[in-house]
């Protein structure tokens, strides 16, 4: 799978989910700081990408730190594929 | 010996953290020191009942056994057998796993129950903690992320004296790499600082503004007295206003120290408390409040339960889905605090709170619009501060048994 067809098909997930259409112009801004992502936001975030690429991360797996841009939502399922 | 209390526990500490503080200057390991000082401050603090003392060491046997069960069902042998994929265990493991789970919650549920009938029912001092970081590791061994948890780490991890009556509600992952970090003298140093730094606020908060609070609680009612029905209101408010800075200050100052006291032992004991009464919306507050609770909660219950609703489709909007969480998740809340009127009335509010919060911020215009100006912060935190003093009242029984007579 090309890398940024990884990425296109995040973006549009999390288009879908928060309902932030420029979402993809901000790849490293802290998506939580921005009220863009909150707990439930992030939850729906794992179900989906389960879904979607089939990997699972468990929901105290990562540190928001760990995964609240764009950019590092990315990484950590580059990191699982 | 009660903890945190009596002078005994304190002059105690003296040679404990001294000897703590020798080991960690010299880049010592402080793990089976730690564990030897908490088996002995342990069995100092269940000296008055030699029942509690065996019913304890039952427990941990018994949260051993279990970790080391569900450890087995999901080990990497065990998983290879008969699974289609290493996220998707078989069925009867599962349920094997769900079985340990019940079991591992049903010594402090019938804790619960018994005390209902019966106030010196069986149990020990901590059971409602403990059995938090038990669970914790059951629930992540089943999900991978804790593959290899050692006996005594994880009996230190249960045993670990600072936090063992009342939290902060330690992780065990965490706890484990800060057992295994290998401190520099200056890094030691610079937590034993920052350490004591914590306690002695937290001994201020504690036996300076804890009983200011009891005294405003107690004593500013009796003199405004209840001739008026407006007096007995405002006797009413100030009582609640007297409680909420007394729970603060005596659960806060708990909190920071036993912070302090874990940091000499080497162990980064989570904040509990964060300025709680700058919250501008309840979300905010339960982020700033008894934070290794409602994180806990948040992570092991809200978190699965939206997952799992999601997952199946269970609601239509994700907005249904984060109400029901709430409201489930501060029930159970409530439910552990104790199986009375007071404490269930007071989950579900905090629920419906929550709910509500959940509502406003993603259905009402004028929220959106305005949030981020400085005069809709303010009134909201008027609002948050009502909403949490009343809760307060909830809490400590003054709504449903009035305590001014």
């Amino acid at each position: 799978m090309a890398n940024e067809n990884i990425e296109e098909r995040i973006i549009e997930l999390l288009i879908d989910i928060t309902g932030e259409e420029e979402i993809g112009d901000y790849r490293d801004d802290d998506l939580f700081e921005e009220d863009v992502l909150d707990s439930l936001g992030a939850i729906e975030l794992l179900v989906r990408l389960k879904e979607e690429f089939g990997i699972a991360i468990a929901p105290t797996e990562l540190e928001r730190e760990e995964m609240n841009s764009v950019n590092k939502i990315v990484e950590r399922v580059q990191e699982r594929l | 010996m009660s903890f945190y209390a009596e002078p005994a526990f304190f002059i105690l500490l003296v040679p404990i953290v001294g000897i703590a503080v020798l080991l960690g200057v010299n880049e010592k390991p402080l793990g089976r020191y730690g564990l030897g000082a908490s088996v002995l401050m342990l069995l100092l603090l269940f000296s008055r009942s030699i029942e509690s003392l065996v019913f304890f060491a039952c427990y941990l046997v018994f949260s051993l056994r279990l970790a080391r069960w569900v450890s087995n069902l999901f080990s990497e042998t065990a998983r290879t057998d008969s699974d289609s994929s290493a996220h998707s265990p078989h069925p009867k493991r599962i349920a094997l796993y769900r079985i340990a789970l019940a079991l591992q919650i049903a010594p402090l549920a019938v804790y619960k129950v018994g005390v209902l009938f019966q106030p010196d029912f069986l149990g020990f001092i901590g059971i409602s903690y403990i059995t938090f970081k038990a669970v914790q590791v059951l629930i992540e061994i089943r999900d991978g992320l804790i593959k290899d948890l050692g006996t005594l780490e994880y009996l230190y991890f249960l045993v670990f004296f600072p936090t063992i009556t009342s939290g902060p509600i330690l992780r065990s992952r965490k706890f484990v790499d800060d057992l295994n970090a290998k401190r520099t003298r200056d890094e030691y140093l610079q937590l034993l600082y920052r350490g004591a730094g914590w306690f002695m606020l937290g001994a201020l908060y504690k036996f300076v503004g804890a009983p200011v609070g009891q005294w405003a609680m107690w004593f500013l009612p009796s003199v405004i007295g209840a001739a008026t029905p407006a007096a007995a209101t405002g006797a009413n408010v100030v009582y609640a206003l007297g409680y909420t800075l007394y729970l603060f200050f005596d659960f806060a100052g708990y909190s920071h120290m036993a912070v302090g006291l874990g940091y000499a032992l080497g162990i980064e004991v989570p904040r509990n408390f964060r300025a709680p009464f700058l919250a501008i919306d309840i979300k905010d507050f339960w982020n700033r409040w008894h934070i290794s609770l409602s994180t806990w909660l948040r992570d092991f219950v809200f978190m699965r339960f939206s997952a799992a609703a999601i997952e199946h489709k269970w609601f239509k909007s994700s907005v249904t889905t984060a109400c029901i969480g709430f409201v489930l998740n501060m029930t159970l809340m409530g439910i552990w605090h104790g199986l009375t009127v007071d404490y269930l009335v007071y989950g579900l509010y905090h629920g419906l709170l929550l709910a509500g919060c959940e509502l406003m911020q993603r259905k009402w215009g004028f929220y959106k619009k305005h949030r981020r100006e400085k005069w809709f912060k303010l009134c909201s935190w008027a609002v948050t501060m009502v909403a949490v003093v009343f809760g307060m009242a909830l809490f400590s029984g003054q709504v449903f048994h009035n305590p001014l007579g």
